[in-house]
């Protein structure tokens, strides 16, 4: 699974360390698994000659041919619908849907086909398939652009649902998920797309269903995920500043889901703020609050606070920085968590 | 790419081979099927015959949860096993249960979904049929998926998909039929045509010239075939077979048939349709005529008739001996089909049900 199985040519990507954003580090991802595996193909809506609308599969078309890499009529209950008979049938699919809302249409084949198929056939058929989704917010996109529609995933049993907060987790857990032998869910934090960084290709980096701590500290914890890890990390540093040491959680997977790592993650500073863009009601975040609340409860010193998106649509380009958790809204939930009472 | 309308349209009446009262049709536009296919129909169809009446003798007792009976409409489920090789997959609906069997799977597993012990009880891939589906039109994407990845391998392989007529009102009937004509993909989409979805008429589905019109749009030639008549429909089937096969992609065939039963044995179809409409039906029932012809063609003698009733009556005891068996799983298997691994989550939450269960048995 390390970058050595490539047999890309272009020597700067051969492997080692590289500076990528999170889209190139998904076309890798991609080109190294269609080469490493013949029975990868990707197909979707502008992913052949354009290489997506985000240009995650820009070159898959030109280096692997149009039977690998492919445009589809423009619908997504037949992307998915197709992507599950290819995989019952020796495939192993990874399909794009271009936008969070433009998936919509395919949520019956999600729901009630690919999450049932191994449960329905007691284990008969697997559908080890891909199903990538560029979502939230942070772009300016116009309306049914920018959904956080993580929690529709996370709440059908089935379904894998990962999303990466960086260049190199984007790698390794894309490469994961395609040689996962279950159907997994692909969020991918679109305004990360272009954010570069440096690389380590050749890393071991723990697999779909460990999160990571990404910034130790002492005084409370922040569970995050995808395009929030970031604000988290910014967070933290102000935190810092003022003398509050924040340690952050990026759960990487929200299903499977990494109780372990989460929480003694808060066992060890008694106090925790979820940090999520999407809608709080019975979203990801309630989630997480309600299961670190019953394993932890002993060792909290306030109650779990969350930063999340209110209970509104996604608003208008103009106005979604009010919707979106920013370091304010974090730094003001950690204030929160009674620190006169300790 | 343009298509030449006059291929895509069906033909102005169904293709009809042999009619009801069991004459050959003087001018058919197709060939008769050879006599040994007609005799291996005729047995299918008793067999799917007694299957249906089975079935709904032991749903009537309790023994099955429930059963959508496709007694009158046998012919279509007959030829479609009939027309498939073993390269070949299946996709049927509910109702299309004497298709599973007449494929190949056992009536024991076939009939595990109706005893309410597991959504579906055979192995898709031993048979080469999808398990039955129960959401209208979704398999048929499942099917162009099949045939695509077939394709691609060089396989031989054509994906027979069968859907009713309230299916084709569903988006995914429409995108399948586009995705395979596209993708040129190896696909015989079977419409049967029973005249109701559940207790909406076909004039409130569709107010199309006939459901094989539905193809035009999408490029895909379309046929319309008496589908009480197995001799026709083994003729239309299997040509679409034959050309799917030879790479000339995806067809559309509306078999006309009629739903003689409620729509399971919880309906009650007198609140939507009337006694004198299923009398006329049952004129064109698929068994009798195809016993008429056989028999003044002497194909068919009384001990040949008893010969295949006997397979029938023994199918139908080994209906009533292994439906009367609890086949309910283990209750842990609730947890070991949901991922590859069961989820450190799903593994406490079994170990809740096992505890659960525990503590029953002690009290």
């Amino acid at each position: 699974m390390t970058s050595t199985q490539t047999t890309s040519t272009r020597p700067a990507e051969s492997g080692g360390h590289v500076k990528l954003t999170m889209a190139q580090a998904l076309n890798r991802a991609l080109r190294e698994s269609m080469a490493a595996d013949d029975s990868v193909v990707v197909f979707g809506e502008d992913v052949g000659a354009l290489g997506g609308v985000f240009r995650i599969t820009d070159g898959l078309t030109a280096e692997f041919g149009d039977t690998r890499c492919f445009d589809t009529p423009l619908a997504e209950s037949g992307i998915v619908g197709m992507a599950i008979g290819m995989a019952m049938n020796g495939m192993r699919p990874v399909v794009e849907m271009q936008f969070d809302a433009f998936a919509y249409p395919a949520f019956e084949q999600i729901t009630s086909h690919v999450a049932k198929m191994r449960n329905r056939t007691r284990g008969k058929v697997s559908l080890p398939m891909v199903i990538r989704i560029p979502y939230a917010g942070g772009i300016g996109g116009v309306e049914h652009h920018c959904d956080s529609s993580e929690a529709y995933y996370a709440h059908t049993p089935g379904l894998h649902v990962v999303t990466p907060s960086n260049a190199a987790d984007a790698h390794r857990l894309l490469r994961a998920a395609i040689a996962s032998p279950d159907p997994v869910v692909f969020m991918e934090p679109k305004k990360l797309y272009w954010t570069k960084e440096e690389v380590d290709l050749g890393a071991e980096l723990p697999g779909i269903g460990r999160a990571m701590i990404r910034r130790e500290g002492t005084d409370a914890t922040l569970i995050a995920y995808g395009p929030s890890v970031p604000v988290a990390l910014e967070a933290a540093e102000v935190a810092a500043q003022e003398g509050r040491s924040l340690q952050v959680v990026d759960l990487r997977s929200i299903v499977p889901f990494d109780d372990e790592t989460v929480c003694a993650a808060v066992r060890s500073t008694g106090r925790a703020v979820v940090v999520a863009e999407a809608p709080g009601f019975a979203s990801v975040a309630s989630e997480i609050v309600a299961r670190v609340t019953e394993r932890c409860f002993h060792s909290l010193a306030a109650p779990v606070r969350r930063a999340v998106g209110f209970d509104i649509p996604f608003p208008a380009p103009k106005l979604e920085h009010l919707q979106l958790p920013g370091v304010d809204r974090v730094l003001d939930a950690v204030d929160d968590l009674q620190w006169d009472l300790s | 790419m343009t298509r030449d309308l006059d291929l895509l349209l069906p033909s102005p009446h169904p293709v009809e081979l042999i009619d009801p009262t069991g004459q050959t049709v003087a001018e058919a536009t197709r060939d008769l099927p050879d006599d040994a296919a007609l005799l291996r129909a005729f047995a299918g169809l008793t067999t799917a015959r007694r299957i249906n009446d089975q079935a709904s003798a032991l749903a009537r007792q309790g023994r099955l949860a429930v059963y959508p009976s496709s007694h009158g409409q046998e012919a279509c489920q007959v030829a479609a096993a009939q027309v498939l090789t073993d390269d070949d997959w299946l996709f049927p609906t509910y109702r299309d249960t004497a298709a599973v069997v007449l494929r190949g799977v056992d009536v024991a597993e076939a009939f595990l979904p109706l005893q309410g012990a597991w959504h579906s009880g055979y192995d898709p891939h031993e048979h080469k049929t999808a398990p039955q589906a129960t959401p209208l039109a979704t398999q048929l994407l499942h099917a162009v998926g099949v045939a695509h990845a077939a394709r691609l391998r060089g396989e031989p392989t054509v994906a027979l998909a069968l859907c009713g007529d309230g299916a084709t009102s569903e988006g995914d009937f429409h995108e399948a039929l586009n995705f395979a004509a596209v993708f040129r993909a190896p696909v015989v989409f079977l419409v049967q045509n029973n005249q109701y979805a559940i207790s909406v008429p076909l004039a409130r589905q569709s107010v199309a010239p006939s459901l094989a019109h539905k193809g035009i749009g999408y490029g895909v030639p379309g046929e319309r075939v008496d589908g009480n008549d197995v001799a026709a429909l083994l003729a239309v089937l299997g040509a679409a077979m034959t050309r799917a096969r030879a790479g000339e992609g995806p067809q559309l065939v509306e078999a006309h048939t009629y739903r003689m039963q409620p729509h399971t044995n919880a309906d009650d179809s007198r609140r939507y349709r009337q006694d004198d409409e299923v009398a006329g039906w049952a004129q064109r029932d698929p068994l009798a005529r195809l016993e008429t012809w056989l028999r003044q063609h002497d194909l068919l003698d009384d001990a040949g008739l008893a010969a295949v009733t006997a397979d029938a009556d023994q199918l139908a005891a080994r209906m009533r001996t292994e439906l009367s068996r609890d086949a309910t799983p283990e209750p842990a298997e609730l947890f070991a089909h949901v991922y590859a691994t069961p989820t450190p989550q799903l593994v406490e939450q079994a170990a809740v049900v096992a505890d659960e269960l525990s503590r029953e048995d002690a009290r």
